[in-house]
């Protein structure tokens, strides 16, 4: 039976960790993610968990000792935002190539320069292509399974990838919302042991991690990570659909909301999409075909997939909350469309940046951009497909 | 009670109105209902001037955004009546409710011929008779239930009741001052 709280995002990921109990965590704080060691660190201390803690002096350090707690044979988790992660920048690569599922809750906050404390998701985009997967939830529940689910995913033989769990900082990390919680036992029973085939501590089987790897290799092993990669598509959806055994919730690489019959539709993550839902039904009282994709899995990149959901569409909206700084558009708007092109879908698309550095998105910004995908499908024609939601400028 | 209620608090840093939100939405799901809690985050500093929210509901709640069009809002502190824009979205069917000794005309002046209802309370004075301290935000949470609706009197004395003796465990001699806060609170709220 699934218990009946409310708990803020961070509670709700630093409750993961406690039912998931990992035999390390290393965390350095930062704003919005500092609750998530700090609630953690109180389980270890009254002795809820047997977890080794490591306070450590920085986010390189903390990614640093996840990378030896892994290689070592044990399980390691983190959490970070923002500065902590582009601190963490170059371990952040290590963990991946040297296949190391270590899991880290990753509370999405602007990237600095200048100085901001809020939420947008350019510290996530940072690391797109750094070989991690990478889940977004759009609330505390989804930040919960996501972490749930996550060790299933990463620690595959299959995969063996690390792993971070998104969720909007202040927006949804420190919001009290109602969540559906798991027993412990189910939560450990469905997590399982750790069981690597090859590390450190196994007296049986001494290797080296990390050596020198050139021309000879280094290549070969970088196709390899591509492959887990891949390989972690079909792993995501057979965790998902134990997890539904067990919890009823489900879950696939994206959310399709009155996604049927939709003309209009908005592509986004995290806590935007939640907006996104509310302003559709809205709209859909008006007559409005309006529906969301609200992705899920980012990496892997469920590009066909997408391109096939989209396909029916008459217009498209896909919501960066960061700027791709590129002249063509957002991330997720460039995979987005790439992936359509791949998969010969043409639908006309356009890119939004929007809620940089905290800017609050409301249902008012959304049902702009439906306003807007409706005079595309009239005009026929994208004037300009590089947009800004919400920016105050003279126009 | 409509399916969504949404309550927008003003105060100043250190006053409480964050707690205050979070209590209320504690208060409400244990009464069966959906809930949001969360303030506007800025650089924090005692006294300067603070937002929170509350979204109550008996569905699901998805929108995550500020709260623009409240039902409710609540001012906890009277100064900040010459600074903010507190009936900004207002909805007119709904009311404010200020901790206040001033009177009538000098609030409906602040408030700008704001068309809904103005409710007021002093909450310095049942705080300082309750508790012996400035805690504004104990009697507010009171206030804004009465006027709100969004549970009756009893069922939020006795959900109070029982997350004081949680909140306050380690000093259990507070929880009957906090009692009688609310209660004198739920009592005096008047409409201006």
């Amino acid at each position: 039976m699934s218990i009946r709280e409310r708990l803020s995002g961070n509670e709700a990921a630093a409750t993961a960790m406690k039912q998931i109990n990992p035999d390390v965590v290393a965390a350095f704080p930062i704003t919005p993610s500092t609750e998530i060691p700090q609630y953690f660190s109180t389980f270890v201390s009254n002795g809820t968990v047997d977890t080794e803690f490591v306070a450590v002096e920085s986010e390189h350090s903390a990614m640093s000792a996840c990378i030896g707690a892994e290689a070592a044979g044990a399980r390691a988790m983190t959490a970070t935002s923002a500065n902590g992660l582009s601190l963490m920048w170059e371990m952040i690569y290590i963990a991946s190539s040297l296949r190391l599922p270590i899991v880290m809750s990753l509370v999405n906050r602007a990237v600095s320069g200048p100085l901001n404390i809020h939420n947008d998701q350019s510290d996530a985009m940072g690391v797109r292509d750094s070989g991690w997967i990478m889940l977004f939830s759009e609330n505390n529940q989804e930040a919960y399974d996501n972490l749930l689910m996550a060790h299933r995913i990463a620690e595959n033989p299959k995969v063996r990838l690390p792993l971070m769990v998104c969720q909007d900082g202040f927006i949804t990390s420190h919001s009290i919302e109602n969540i559906e919680l798991e027993e412990d036992e189910l939560v450990k029973n469905f997590v399982g042991t750790y069981k690597p085939e090859h590390y450190l501590l196994n007296d049986k089987e001494p290797i080296a991690v990390g050596p020198l790897d050139l021309q000879a290799y280094l290549f070969e092993h970088k196709a390899q990570q591509a492959e887990a990669m891949r390989n972690a598509k079909k792993v995501i959806l057979e965790v998902a659909e134990e997890f539904e055994k067990v919890t009823g919730r489900k879950y696939s690489f994206f959310e399709e909301y009155k996604m049927e019959d939709a003309e209009y539709v908005i592509v986004c993550m995290n806590s935007t999409a939640g907006t996104a839902k509310f302003t559709a039904d809205k709209l859909r009282e008006q007559g409005i075909k309006a529906g969301v994709l609200k992705l899920r899995v980012f990496r892997p990149f469920p590009a066909e997939e997408i391109s096939r959901a989209l396909s029916k569409a008459k217009a498209v909206a896909v919501l960066d909350k960061a700027d791709g700084l590129n002249a063509v558009g957002g991330p997720l708007f460039t995979d987005v469309t790439s992936g359509m092109y791949v998969n010969n879908i043409k639908v006309p698309t356009v890119s939004y940046i929007y809620g940089i550095g905290g800017r609050d998105t409301k249902s008012d910004d959304i049902e702009k951009v439906y306003i807007d995908l409706q005079e595309i499908v009239k005009s026929g024609n994208v004037v300009n497909p590089y947009r800004y939601l919400g920016l105050r400028r003279e126009d | 009670m409509n399916d969504l209620i949404e309550i927008r608090w003003h105060g100043r840093g250190g006053q409480g109105a964050k707690t205050a939100s979070l209590l209320l939405a504690d208060a409400a799901f244990n009464t069966g209902k959906y809930i949001q809690g969360f303030p506007e985050y800025g650089p924090e500093r005692m006294g300067a001037p603070i937002t929170a929210y509350n979204r109550i509901s008996t569905k699901p709640i998805t929108i995550h955004s500020n709260i623009y069009e409240p039902d409710y809002v609540v001012v906890v502190d009277d100064t900040l009546l010459e600074s903010v824009d507190v009936t900004a979205g207002l909805k007119k069917t709904g009311a404010i409710v200020i901790n206040t000794t001033k009177d009538s005309e000098y609030l409906k002046k602040q408030l700008k011929g704001y068309e809904g209802k103005i409710y007021k309370i002093d909450a310095r004075k049942i705080s300082m008779e309750t508790l012996g301290k400035y805690f504004p935000n104990t009697p507010m949470l009171a206030a804004i239930v009465k006027v709100s609706k969004v549970m009756t009197d009893e069922e939020f004395l006795n959900d109070m009741q029982g997350s004081f003796k949680h909140k306050f465990a380690k000093k259990p001699e507070v929880i009957d001052g906090n009692m009688k806060a609310l209660e004198m609170a739920l009592k005096e709220v008047e409409e201006v």
